[in-house]
């Protein structure tokens, strides 16, 4: 079975909801465990890594948590699939990057999903729709239990779980948000919201484009400190955080409504306008575009727009999802001609947005 | 993360750069830090680390004797110097004594608070048993109650 028809069809994954998730789009706790013994992944040889990935994945395989679950070696998966998985946000650009001696092990629900050879021997993700953070952290915590006995993890009590990094050291916990800001940024307070951040010690990111841009105004929000804290402390610290960067995505909304309603239902208006009727558009263009469009949703401007199928949208527009849809390799002009093509038919039973009276 | 100067190496240092009103994020690579005057504090503010009371570490680095590698896995403090990353767990024995210096700088913490494997906790849990049963049994002893000390002494044996 390859990777596609493992997966649940974009369609299938965009219904999944969860608490807040008109701003939060996902929530991620990430493990990071070494074994004792062996170099880690970057310093190792190939025949080590290989070794590791023997350990670990039939390790991982066993666990009931997991099943239905689909397993390869990074090796094994061709371009497209690696891209398709990072586009899925279930692993990271660098992990698609590897090759042998690396592996990967996803469920079916989309919920755990293991790195075997990342940065670390481990790195085991649970990931939940909306804001579900205590949630993801019981689940990994579980699989975490679940592979102790099985595994001899890198630990003293002291320093606590062994990282390649040091800045992971300790809990070698990651928890993070993806969050869409649209309100935050169209008021011009998301630079505000960013440095408050970094001042909790929070990183914030976009999560699309390069360096500071935030393209879709897609923004990860991440803890950066691993040590000294509990991995409760730690989710209680980034939780508050992020239930004020809510509050204020609310009430940037709300105040745009009632001080820049104009201006608001103009971007929406031209975004709809440019996706509905475009014959060729980037996928840059396309994400800032369905970000005023999943707005304009939400703000009651649609009367047939569900969440869904803008975040379907979304995901069908990335280069890899839109190749995938076709037999042929296509080129950038190409693919910005389907992309728009898709989204004309998509959008062709979407009446255009009405301003409230 | 690649430095957003030279967009080659990876980046080390992480700064908010104010320029006129506005802050802008700044990831840079060691040698570009050094080049763009980040020693100064005086253009840069809020370090990213949460170090905004403290000065700019020049060289976050474990202290061990120049040359030295990891028995275990042969990595040097040079190797770590170039990448900001270890060869093995052990590499955290051999490089250790600078390395508080460093975690300071990253963590709220230097000592680990989390998460214990079951095993060990487990393991911690049945020593601490042992010296208790142990203390007991050589109050017995002195004692002169034997019947307890036997007693005792098969159920430290059991434990071990
Ligand atoms: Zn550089
Ligand atoms: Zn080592």
């Amino acid at each position: 079975m390859t990777i596609h028809e493992f997966l649940v069809p974009p369609a299938v994954a965009c219904q999944r909801a969860g608490p807040h998730d008109q701003i939060v789009m996902s929530s991620r706790v990430r493990l990071a465990r070494n074994l004792k013994k062996h170099p880690f992944p970057s310093w190792a040889k190939k025949p080590d890594r290989l070794r590791v990935l023997e350990a670990i994945q039939p390790a991982v395989e066993t666990l009931p948590q997991l099943a239905p679950h689909f397993a390869a070696a990074m090796d094994d998966l061709t371009p497209l699939d690696k891209q398709i998985l990072v586009e899925r946000h279930l692993i990271s650009r660098e992990h698609a990057a590897k090759g042998a001696g690396s592996g990967l092990v996803v469920n079916q629900e989309e919920t755990l999903c293991v790195m075997i050879n990342e940065e670390d021997h481990l790195r085991m993700q649970a990931l939940r729709p909306g804001l579900q953070i205590k949630a993801c952290w019981q689940a990994i915590d579980d699989l975490d239990s679940a592979l102790e006995p099985k595994l001899d993890f890198a630990f003293t009590p002291e320093l606590g779980y062994l990282t390649a990094c040091p800045t992971n050291l300790g809990t070698g916990i990651r928890v993070s948000a993806m969050l869409h800001l649209p309100g935050l940024v169209l008021a011009e307070e998301i630079t505000r919201i960013i440095n408050a951040a970094n001042k909790l010690n929070f990183a914030v990111r976009g999560l699309y484009g390069e360096g500071t841009e935030a393209l879709g105004n897609v923004f990860q929000v991440s803890n950066q400190m691993t040590l000294g804290e509990s991995e409760p402390q730690i989710i209680e610290r980034i939780s508050k955080a992020l239930n004020q960067i809510i509050e204020e995505e609310e009430n940037a909304r709300l105040l745009l409504m009632e001080k820049k309603s104009k201006i608001v239902f103009n971007h929406i208006g031209r975004a709809y306008g440019v996706l509905a009727n475009a014959h060729t558009i980037t996928s840059k263009e396309t994400m800032n575009l369905l970000s005023l469009l999943r707005l304009g949703g939400e703000l009651g401007l649609f009367t047939k727009l569900d969440r869904s199928l803008t975040d379907e949208m979304f995901l069908l527009t990335q280069p890899a999802h839109l190749q995938q849809q076709h037999t042929e390799k296509l080129g950038a002009e190409e693919r910005d001609i389907l992309r728009a093509t898709m989204l004309r038919t998509r959008l062709r039973d979407i009446p255009r947005p009405q301003a409230p009276e | 993360m690649l430095c957003n100067a030279c967009k080659q190496n990876e980046a080390k240092v992480h700064l908010t750069k104010i320029v006129g009103d506005k802050m802008q994020k700044v990831d840079l690579c060691e040698d570009c830090s050094k080049d763009k005057g980040v020693d100064d504090p005086t253009s840069y503010s809020d370090l990213l680390m949460g170090l905004s009371a403290e000065p700019v570490p020049s060289e976050p680095e474990p202290a061990a004797e120049p040359g030295a590698k990891c028995p275990a896995c042969g990595y040097s403090q040079a190797d770590f110097k170039k990448a900001g990353r270890f060869g093995c767990s052990e590499c955290y024995d051999t490089f250790g004594e600078g390395l508080v210096v460093m975690l300071k700088t990253m963590h709220k913490g230097t000592r680990h608070t989390g998460k214990v494997p079951a095993a060990l906790h487990q393991s911690r849990v049945e020593a601490q048993k042992v010296k208790l049963l142990q203390k007991r049994l050589d109050k017995a002893i002195t004692e002169e109650n034997f019947e307890e000390a036997a007693q005792l002494r098969d159920e430290i044996k059991r434990l071990k």
